[in-house]
C-alpha cells in the first residue's frame, strides 16, 4: 500500500503519518481514497494560504507565534481560524459521521471564516447552515449524537449558546448519566466568546464561567494555531460532548505548525515558559497578556513559570501541581469575571491540593464584575492588563 | 407484539394459564377484519387517511393484552407511589395507552420514538420489560438506565427508544436530530417526537418544526392532547388549541387517540407521509385518568364527572374489549381471565423488583463520562503516546 501512495507523489512524510492515522471507522471501506483525499486536505491548506495572504482581520492585527508551541521540524504556516479549519477537515475526511452544523457555516463560510468551504466540499447536509435557533439546533445536534453521528456546533459568539443552556446541561452534559450508560453524545460546541474590540456586554461573554459545573461535559480553550488544531481534533475524536472556547482577537494569530497529523490531549496543561519564581496560570488571551508581561519581568530579574491551562474541565493538577510545588507561588490570570470564574474554581482546587506548598496566598487577576462596556478605554479597564500582571508578581513575590 | 406473549411465558405462573393463553392464541387466526375507526380524521392542508382499518383477531387481542398490561403498570405505580417505594415525579399514563400501542403497530423498531416525562407505557411498548420499568421506577439497579435515570428517563437503544426526559419541550429538538440522522444515514426510517399540549406552546418546538420542514427530515410530531398542560386546560394556555394546524405549513393530523385503530391508521399514514414528504403533524385527541404526576390529585381543574365520562364512553380498553367481543374473538370470561394473568404478571413482577439491589456506590461515579476520559494524545512525530493523567 505504502508503494502505491508513492506512486501518487506524495512526500514520504505524510504517507508515515497517513499510514498510521486511518483507524478504519466500519463503513470507510474506501481505505485508499481516504488516505488520497487526506493527503490533498493537509497539502491545499498550504496553497489556500498563499493565495489568500493578507485575511481581512476582524479585530486584532497578527502577534508573534509563541516559540514554545511551534514544532520543531518545519511545518507549514497558518492562521489560527485556518488550523481549526484544517483540523475539522481532517477529522471529517477520517469519519464521515463527523458533521458540521451552525449559522452561516456552510455557503457563508462561518461568520470568522473557520468552515470555509467546507460546504463546497462536503455538501449542505454535512455543513448545514441553521436557522437562528439555537436552542433547536443545539438540540437537533445532541439528538443525531444519540444515534452515533459526530456532529461539531458553531456558536456564532458563545454568548448566543445561552439559548441553548437547558440542551447543553441537560441532554449534552447528562444524558450519558441517566440512560445508564446507554447513549453516549460525541458533541463537540465551539464558537468564539471572550472580549473583543468595543463588541458591546452581550457580545462580550465568558461562558466557561457558566458551563464549568455541568457535570459530564469538557472544556477545553484553545490558544495557538497548534493547540487549536490538535485540540479540535481531540474534541471531534472524544466520545464525550466537548465545549472548546475559542476567542474573537485570536483568530488571525500566525505559527508554523507541523504537516504530520496531531492529537493533542484535552485533559493537559502547556508549559509555556518555564520559570522558578512564580507560577502563572492563563488560558487562551489572556496567555498573550500575560508572555507580554513576562517580558518586562524577565527584564526586572524575575523568572515565572508560564502555564497555558487549556483544559477548564477538568484542570490539569498534576501539571499545575508540580508546578507550585517548585515555584511556591501562583498568580492565576484569566478574562472571566472575579466572581464564579475558572479562577475561582481553580483558587479553590489549588488551595484545596496545595495548600502545604505555598508562600503566600494564590492571586488571581480577573476580569471585572461589569457588564463590558462599548468604550475602548473602559473595555480596557475591565479585563487584565500586563502592567496589573507585573505588578502582581513584584507583589507576589516579595 | 410477540414480544409481550414471549415475555408472559416466561414468568412463572400456573402451567394451566399458560396453556389456556397459548392455545387460545394459536386458535386466533390473521384472517383480515375491517374496523372502523371512532371519528373521521381531521386533516389540515392534507388529505386524512380512511376511516377503515384492517387488523387481524391476532392483532385485536394483542392490543387488548398490551393495553391491560400496561394499564395494570400504571395502577400498580400509583400504589408503589403511596407506599413511598417509587420517589420524586411519577407521571401515569392511564387512559393514553391507545398512542402507545396504535403507534407500535403501524412501526417497526428501526423507527425511533422519543417523548417527554409519560414515558413508562412507550417503554413497554418498544419491548422494556415489566422488570426493566419497575427496577427503575423504584431506584434498583437492575433499571434500565441503572437506577440513576429514574420515571422520567427510561431508555432503550436497541428498539428505538430514546427517552424519557424531564424538561417540557426539550426533547422535541432531540427528535429532529433523530430525524436528521436517519435522512443523513439515508435508512427508511422515520422518528416520532412525541410531547403534549402543555409542551406545544414551547418555542424551540416551532424551531424544530421550521427545521424539519425546511430539510424534509422524516419526523413526525405528535401531540398528545390530553387537554391539561398539568393544572392548565388547554383553553387556557393556547390561543389556538387546534394544535395539528400549529404547523401552518407543515399538515397535520387530528386522530382520536381512544382509538387504537385510528393512532395505527394515522401513524402508518403518517410514516408515508414523512418518507417523501417531510414532517407532519399528529395531533391524538386523548385523556389521562390520573393528575398529572402523583402529587396532583386531578381534581382540582376538572370535575370527577368530567373522568367518569371520559373513562365510561372513550375508554381504549373497552373499545377494544367490545370489538372482540362482537366479532366473536374471545368470550367474556377469557378476557377477564387475560385482565387477571396480566394484574398477576405485574405483581409477580413487583415483588422480584422489591427484593433486587441498590445500585453500588461505584455507581454514582459511573457514566459522568465515557470511559476512556477525553482521547488518547499523540505527538507530530506520532511515536509519543502523551502521558495518561492520574
Amino acid at each position: 500500500m505504502a508503494a502505491m501512495l508513492q506512486s501518487f507523489g506524495v512526500a514520504s512524510a505524510s504517507v508515515a503519518a497517513s499510514d498510521h492515522s486511518i483507524k478504519l471507522p466500519a463503513f470507510a471501506g474506501h481505505s485508499l481514497a481516504v488516505i488520497r483525499s487526506e493527503a490533498r486536505s493537509i497539502s491545499s491548506p498550504i496553497r489556500g494560504t498563499r493565495k489568500t495572504g493578507k485575511v481581512a482581520t476582524k479585530a486584532v492585527a497578527a502577534q508573534a507565534a509563541n516559540p514554545a508551541s511551534a514544532a520543531s521540524k518545519p511545518g507549514h504556516e497558518l492562521l489560527l481560524f485556518e488550523a481549526l479549519r484544517e483540523g475539522m477537515e481532517e477529522e471529517m475526511d477520517r469519519d464521515p459521521r463527523v458533521c458540521v452544523m451552525g449559522e452561516d457555516v456552510g455557503h457563508y463560510g462561518g461568520s470568522y471564516k473557520v468552515t470555509k468551504g467546507l460546504a463546497e466540499k462536503y455538501g449542505d447536509l454535512r455543513v448545514l447552515d441553521t436557522p437562528i435557533a439555537e436552542n433547536s439546533f443545539t438540540g437537533m445536534a445532541i439528538g443525531a449524537a444519540m444515534t452515533g453521528l459526530r456532529p461539531i456546533v458553531e456558536g456564532m459568539n458563545m454568548g448566543f449558546l445561552l439559548l441553548a443552556f437547558n440542551q447543553i446541561s441537560d441532554n449534552c452534559g447528562m444524558l450519558h448519566y441517566t440512560s445508564g450508560g446507554q447513549f453516549t453524545i460525541p458533541t463537540v460546541i465551539r464558537g468564539p466568546g471572550g472580549v473583543g474590540r468595543q463588541l458591546g456586554a452581550e457580545h462580550s461573554q465568558r461562558l466557561e464561567s457558566y458551563f464549568q459545573s455541568i457535570p459530564g461535559i469538557q472544556m477545553v480553550a484553545c490558544s495557538t494555531p497548534y493547540n487549536a488544531k490538535g485540540l479540535m481534533k481531540a474534541a471531534i475524536r472524544s466520545e464525550n460532548p466537548v465545549v472548546l472556547f475559542e476567542h474573537v482577537l485570536l483568530y488571525n494569530l500566525k505559527e508554523r505548525i507541523p504537516d504530520e497529523e496531531y492529537v493533542l490531549s484535552l485533559e493537559e496543561a502547556e508549559m509555556v515558559r518555564p520559570g522558578e519564581h512564580v507560577t502563572i496560570l492563563t488560558y487562551s488571551r489572556m496567555r498573550y497578556h500575560v508572555m507580554q508581561a513576562a517580558k518586562t519581568l524577565v527584564n526586572k530579574g524575575y523568572d515565572p513559570e508560564v502555564i497555558d491551562i487549556r483544559s477548564l474541565k477538568p484542570f490539569d493538577l498534576y501539571t499545575i501541581g508540580n508546578s507550585v510545588k517548585k515555584t511556591h507561588r501562583v498568580l492565576i490570570v484569566e478574562e472571566c469575571m472575579r466572581t464564579g470564574g475558572i479562577g475561582a474554581s481553580l483558587t479553590a482546587a489549588i488551595n484545596e491540593n496545595f495548600h502545604d506548598y505555598l508562600d503566600a496566598p494564590i492571586v488571581c487577576l480577573s476580569s471585572q464584575d461589569v457588564p463590558t462596556p462599548y468604550a475602548g478605554t473602559l473595555e480596557e479597564w475591565t479585563v487584565v492588563q500586563p502592567p496589573q500582571i507585573v505588578a502582581a508578581v513584584e507583589q507576589l513575590c516579595q | 407484539m410477540a414480544q409481550i406473549i414471549h415475555r408472559s411465558t416466561n414468568l412463572l405462573k400456573p402451567v394451566s394459564v399458560a396453556v389456556s393463553a397459548t392455545r387460545h392464541l394459536t386458535t386466533a387466526s390473521t384472517t383480515p377484519i375491517t374496523v372502523e375507526t371512532s371519528l373521521p380524521f381531521t386533516g389540515h392542508n392534507i388529505e386524512p387517511p380512511s376511516r377503515s382499518v384492517e387488523t387481524t383477531p391476532q392483532e385485536l387481542l394483542s392490543f387488548f393484552r398490551d393495553m391491560v398490561l400496561m394499564r395494570r403498570m400504571e395502577i400498580a405505580a400509583d400504589s408503589l407511589y403511596k407506599a413511598k417505594l417509587i420517589r420524586g415525579f411519577c407521571h401515569l399514563y392511564d387512559g393514553q395507552e391507545a398512542v402507545a400501542v396504535g403507534m407500535e403497530a403501524a412501526i417497526t423498531k428501526k423507527d425511533c420514538i422519543i417523548t417527554a416525562y409519560r414515558d413508562h407505557c412507550i417503554f413497554l411498548g418498544r419491548g422494556g420489560t415489566l422488570m426493566d420499568a419497575f427496577a427503575e421506577l423504584m431506584g434498583r439497579k437492575d433499571g434500565c438506565s441503572k437506577g440513576k435515570g429514574g420515571s422520567m428517563h427510561f431508555y432503550k437503544k436497541e428498539s428505538g427508544f430514546y427517552g424519557g426526559h424531564g424538561i417540557v419541550g426539550a426533547q422535541v429538538p432531540l427528535g429532529i436530530g433523530l430525524a436528521f440522522a436517519q435522512k443523513y444515514c439515508k435508512d427508511e426510517n422515520v422518528t416520532f417526537s412525541m410531547y403534549g399540549d402543555g409542551a406545544a406552546n414551547q418555542g424551540q418546538l416551532f424551531e424544530a418544526l421550521n427545521m424539519a420542514a425546511l430539510w424534509d427530515l422524516p419526523a413526525i410530531l405528535v401531540c398528545e392532547n390530553n387537554h391539561y398542560g398539568m393544572g392548565t386546560a388547554e383553553w387556557r394556555a393556547a390561543k389556538s388549541p387546534s394544535y395539528y394546524k400549529r404547523g401552518d405549513y407543515v399538515p397535520g393530523l387530528k386522530v382520536d387517540g381512544m382509538d387504537a385503530f385510528a393512532v395505527k391508521q394515522a401513524c402508518k399514514f403518517a410514516k408515508e407521509h414523512a418518507l417523501k414528504n417531510g414532517p407532519i403533524i399528529l395531533e391524538m385527541d386523548t385523556y389521562r385518568y390520573h393528575g398529572h404526576s402523583m402529587s396532583d390529585p386531578g381534581s382540582t381543574y376538572r370535575t370527577r364527572d368530567e373522568i367518569s365520562g371520559v373513562r365510561q364512553e372513550r375508554d381504549p380498553i373497552e373499545r377494544i374489549r367490545k370489538l372482540i367481543l362482537s366479532h366473536d374473538l374471545a368470550t367474556e370470561k377469557e378476557l377477564k381471565d387475560t385482565e387477571k394473568e396480566m394484574r398477576k404478571e405485574v405483581d409477580d413482577v413487583i415483588a422480584k423488583a422489591k427484593e433486587s439491589p441498590l445500585p453500588d456506590s461505584s455507581e454514582l461515579f459511573t457514566n459522568v463520562y465515557v470511559k476512556g476520559f477525553g482521547v488518547e494524545a499523540f505527538g507530530a512525530d506520532r511515536k509519543e503516546l502523551r502521558a495518561v493523567l492520574p
